[in-house]
């Protein structure tokens, strides 16, 4: 029997885990994109433990339609991650600053 | 029920070291390889509850298609990682402040009671002969059919967005320009030269 409690726990257990990981990473882009794939998935752990207690399907519906908006995000993410990196040759956020006034 | 919680903690677990070694380990590509064992661990947790068409999408696209992205792009970018880890030390003590302070607001709420056992037992689970898939199906193809219509929009913008955004045109590159070939007239290719035979010697 695993009560409901010990899986909201492990869901903020993980979405802190990244917003360390955005803390201690915040130079190196590629690392903050995971960073927020993990913080999705702790979102998603959270709707599908409550889908699964209420007996409500919809909690999965809407991790469906997450998981495609995380998707299409990291896609157009790395993407611009590419053009940086070719126009720059460096991925450090420091770097970008030329909007900077 | 003894051999599930068994399960629910080791991966658990195998979840939370995963997640912890993608945000300190040095190396951006064991970082994704690692985000690859906490998605996986975390298609476990959902087969555990139930979500078996979710589990298989997590691994699917996530495993396979995400993470492959993502390893392809960290493998083509030359990255300076001692420079990346400048100032890593320096946000530790308030990172991990906000982190503790996280969970133990969580924590406190969610231990509280509204969430145990006693307010909502755990379901007893569906037959064999339940398929998580064709419920997901059914809703997704009724009730939710505009959104899924919408989230495929979002697919095609971003497939569009991503090509847009990385396509270079070389410019030693040689490519036909159909207006240019319309245009052409015979008189500007074309010269006949008048050339008497040659004699048989």
């Amino acid at each position: 029997m695993i009560p409901l409690e010990h899986y909201l726990i492990l869901g903020a257990i993980l979405f802190a885990l990244s917003v360390v990981g955005i803390f201690l990473n915040r130079k190196n882009l590629v690392v903050l994109l995971m960073a927020i794939e993990l913080m999705l998935l702790a979102v998603n752990l959270n709707f599908v433990a409550f889908s699964h207690y209420l007996g409500d399907i919809a909690g999965q519906v809407f991790v469906f339609f997450i998981l495609t908006v995380a998707a299409a995000e990291s896609a157009i993410g790395l993407a611009i991650l590419v053009v940086v990196f070719r126009n720059r040759q460096s991925i450090n956020v420091e770097d970008l600053g030329s909007l900077k006034g | 029920m003894e051999f599930k919680q068994l399960v629910f903690y080791f991966f658990a677990t195998v979840l939370v070291f995963a997640a912890s070694c993608v945000i300190t380990v040095r190396n951006p590509v064991k970082a994704a390889l690692f985000l690859v064992l906490a998605f996986f661990s975390a298609a476990g947790l959902w087969m555990l509850l139930q979500a078996e068409f979710l589990a298989i999408a997590l691994v699917l696209v996530y495993v396979g298609a995400v993470m492959v992205l993502f390893l392809f792009v960290v493998m083509m970018l030359d990255i300076n990682q001692a420079r990346m880890r400048e100032g890593f030390g320096e946000y530790l003590p308030i990172g991990g402040l906000v982190a503790v302070l996280l969970v133990l607001e969580m924590g406190i709420i969610l231990a509280s009671g509204p969430f145990g056992t006693a307010h909502m037992p755990e379901p007893a689970g569906f037959p064999a002969s339940h398929s998580n898939t064709r419920e997901l199906g059914r809703l997704l193809y009724t009730t939710y059919v505009y959104p899924f219509e919408i989230a495929a929009l979002i697919l095609l913008v971003a497939i569009v967005a991503a090509i847009a955004l990385t396509l270079r045109r070389r410019k030693d590159s040689k490519y036909q320009d159909p207006a240019m070939q319309l245009r052409a007239r015979r008189d500007e290719r074309v010269r006949l030269v008048k050339m008497p035979s040659e004699k048989k010697s």
